[in-house]
């Protein structure tokens, strides 16, 4: 296998698979095999890798655990509606360029107009920082759906190649590969030109028997017993047509309230109590108390 | 989860690509599955294909899981195509190869040679049943792969061996096996084994509520694992790109409206929301561009007045924020109400991008169900019955007549239609032969500022048999809307900004 030609396209945080499963878990993260098996991929191939899926499932926390495992800097840019090249890419400093043409007034044009075109000017804004730089880096670019789409354009040349391209300056390629992770929420379909450069995860909510693995790991008081069937309803009302279906966050808000309030056991009085912390509409609210038999929760709300 | 030993992961389910196992074998397997993806509507380049080798290469073929999920990390590029991908996964990376290891050892000529009636077979049968039940109380994963396994081999099997016409069913299998009326027995036994080790008993009283769901869905479960079991073998017979064309399901935003059953109308309306706020966020975009750019020339040169009559600053044309109203009407009788649901649950999301929204259903006769589609938010799956029941969209019998309908609208309701209003009207236009009405028709689209006929029939039935779709189409703009993705993309581009 041509693993020595893919060291120098890859990132190289993991050996194997089993060895991305086990170190996840060393920092509190519980991967399934398919994520796993996929950032392992990202990591080896040297791919950008998009991390769809509904919100609360841990795609963000993904990429925090990777960088904590490598040991590389995290370095973030978080998308919004009108977020722009000046704010993703990088900018110039206009400032300090009036203050050098300032300083120098007896020195010709040419050699002010060389000098504050230079690296010094530059303000580096995330996507130009995670390419710079020898350390590790892991860059996370966060709900990309929420971007326009002219800046799915802008993440093209810097996610196929690695590199970035100042008309001043000319184009800086990345000496070290980061590990690039997008997640997105699908608010907005993304073009096909930035899903085919990038492998494709999607995170769903856990089964059953890893997420009680997460809820302990996450709230270590809590009973297994009561982890179990806490789990148990949770997948009951993923299972009904709820507006917003409980994520594992909830789940884990859950399980510390459950705990919090000393119960050992899930039954009505619990759940009916708690039932607002895992469900965030009435709607929700009344249709779950309905299928579970509490008729006291509509009686009560 | 890499460290648990997952029933994929068995000795001998490892590294089976095929009969052959070269690398030029796995090269042809590879690309006779991309092939079969493209089949389903995946658009798959040559990069691609490249990746999903690397991906192999890199990860080897000896953990079925781990391949799974790095070809779809290089191959599937949205979680709606994942039903199919899976589907032909099955097909291409089979977990055997022949019948499963457990399957061997029975010998299943012996109860077909009898007759499935004789007391061997309905004795072989109930053993059968036993051991599923067993396997569905405990969730053993291992057990009901292998069940599936044998009861494909031994219930479903049709022809004689090597005549060209045999094969197996999954439907013969199940109907035979009829694994649904297990219910009842496994929750009797769950419940007999309350208190000690296993199943769910340990749980206390409250779990017990959902216990039956669960059961249900482990055998939906098992049910789906003895179609993709049949569907292998039948491959291994016919040739697997054949079975791949012709056997795999679609995902949900690609499901036929007209041929969908009840699973898959469950499985649409989990797509309304998500739907809906991706159409919103369109929409929402759309109308932001347009407000900016537009230069309003007379306050700007009025403006420029104070600068000696240059322009230093521009005024930009203020938009008032009309957000336009929709009409939409709806045949739901039996042959399109599925359709018809749907479209009113996606409206009904997307109802804070209008001003206002008035739904009205018709079979023969025109009713408004606004309110009803309103308070079907809580219920979506109840909406159809209960705007049979509570609206009068009937008169006399049940079949559907356009032009009845059309004329009642006109007649009652023309005032809901004004030079702000976007009509939707849907259906099959098929009036049984009974008088289209144009002229009802006309005197709506002329009142409208917008009247769009969205027929969920493919455009070659148009105007065959009792379907006027041509003379209505000649009044209005007809378009076919066949599934959930055509329709989020006509939603998105007929409506107005």
């Amino acid at each position: 296998m041509a693993v020595q030609g893919e060291h120098v396209t890859g990132t190289g945080f993991f050996t194997s698979v089993d060895d991305v499963s086990a170190r996840l878990a060393e920092v509190g993260y519980l991967a399934s095999t398919a994520v796993a098996t996929t950032v392992f991929l990202a990591d080896r191939l040297g791919k950008p890798l998009l991390v769809e899926g509904p919100a609360g499932v841990g795609k963000t926390e993904l990429a925090k655990a990777v960088a904590a495992i490598g040991g590389a800097r995290l370095v973030r840019l978080q998308c919004y509606e009108g977020v722009d090249e000046s704010r993703a890419l990088y900018e110039w400093n206009h400032a300090k360029q009036l203050l050098r043409i300032t300083a120098g007034r007896d020195e010709t044009w040419d050699e002010a107009r060389t000098d504050i075109f230079s690296e010094e000017f530059l303000l580096p804004r995330p996507l130009l920082t995670a390419i710079r730089g020898d350390q590790p880096t892991v860059l996370l670019i966060d709900e990309t759906d929420k971007a326009d789409v002219e800046v799915e354009g802008l993440l093209l040349e810097v996610l196929s190649d690695f590199q970035v391209t100042v008309p001043e300056l000319g184009t800086i390629t990345a000496t070290r590969r980061p590990f690039v992770l997008l997640t997105s929420n699908a608010t907005r379909e993304l073009s096909e030109a930035l899903r085919r450069r990038c492998l494709f995860l999607h995170i769903d909510f856990p089964d059953q028997e890893l997420e009680q693995r997460i809820v302990r790991l996450k709230v270590p008081g809590l009973d297994a017993a009561l982890a179990e069937s806490l789990v148990r309803v949770i997948g009951a009302l993923r299972a009904m047509e709820l507006r917003k279906a409980p994520s594992v966050a909830e789940t884990i808000d859950w399980a510390r309230t459950l705990l919090a309030l000393g119960a050992d056991t899930l039954d009505e009085a619990v759940v009916r109590d708690s039932l607002g912390v895992i469900l965030k509409h009435q709607d929700d609210v009344l249709k779950a108390g309905r299928k579970l038999l509490l008729d006291g929760v509509v009686a009560a709300t | 989860m890499s460290d648990r030993p997952d029933m994929s992961d068995r000795p001998e389910g490892e590294g089976r690509t095929g009969p052959e196992d070269g690398p030029a074998a796995v090269a042809g397997r590879l690309t006779g599955f991309v092939q079969a993806l493209r089949a389903h509507g995946m658009q798959i380049g040559p990069g691609e294909t490249l990746d999903a080798a690397a991906a192999i290469q890199v990860l080897g073929l000896d953990q079925r899981e781990r391949v799974r999920a790095g070809l779809a990390a290089a191959l599937l590029r949205r979680e709606g195509e994942r039903a199919a991908f899976d589907a032909v996964f099955d097909l291409y990376f089979p977990l055997a190869v022949g019948a499963q290891e457990a399957a061997r050892g029975a010998d299943p000529d012996a109860a077909r040679r009898a007759g499935p009636r004789s007391a061997e077979a309905r004795e072989q049968l109930e053993r059968l049943r036993e051991r599923l039940a067993a396997a569905l109380a405990d969730d053993d994963r291992a057990a009901l792969t292998a069940l599936a396994g044998e009861v494909v081999e031994t219930l479903g099997r049709y022809g004689a061996p090597g005549s060209g016409s045999d094969g197996w069913s999954a439907y013969q299998a199940l109907d035979r096996l009829q694994p649904q009326t297990l219910l009842a027995r496994i929750l009797a036994a769950l419940r007999a084994g309350e208190g000690g080790a296993g199943g769910g008993g340990r749980a206390g009283d409250f779990t017990d509520r959902i216990e039956a769901d669960e059961i249900r869905d482990r055998i939906e479960r098992f049910r789906k694992q003895v179609g993709g079991e049949a569907r292998r073998r039948v491959a291994e017979l016919r040739g697997t790109d054949e079975i791949a064309r012709r056997a795999v399901v679609a995902g949900p935003d690609r499901i036929d409206f007209l041929v969908a059953g009840r699973d898959q109308l469950a499985q649409l309306r989990r797509i309304v929301q998500p739907l809906s706020r991706k159409l919103a966020t369109r929409l929402a975009a759309r109308r932001r561009r347009a407000e900016r750019g537009q230069i309003d020339l007379r306050r700007t040169l009025r403006r420029s007045l104070s600068t000696g009559g240059v322009p230093l600053r521009p005024e930009y044309r203020r938009r008032r924020p009309a957000r336009p109203e929709l009409v939409l009407l709806c045949d739901v009788s039996g042959s399109v109400a599925g359709f018809a649901n749907f479209t009113m649950l996606l409206v009904q999301a997307l109802r804070d991008q209008f001003s206002k929204v008035r739904v009205f259903a018709f079979v023969n006769r025109t009713d408004e169900v606004t309110a009803l589609v309103t308070a079907g938010r809580a219920d979506p799956a109840g909406l159809g019955s209960r705007i049979l029941a509570e609206a009068e969209v009937t008169g006399w019998d049940g079949s559907s007549d356009y032009g009845t309908a059309l004329g009642q609208f006109a007649d009652r309701y023309l005032d809901a239609v004004g030079p702000r209003t976007s009509v939707l009207i849907l259906g099959d236009a098929r009036t049984n032969g009974r008088d289209p009405n144009l002229d009802a028709l006309r005197r709506i689209a002329v009142r409208a500022r917008r009247t769009y006929w969205l027929n969920p029939e493919p455009t070659e039935l148009w105007s065959t048999g009792d379907s006027v779709a041509g003379e209505y189409a000649r009044q209005v703009q007809m378009l076919p809307c066949r599934n959930a993705r055509q329709l989020g993309e006509l939603v998105a581009k007929l409506l107005p900004v």
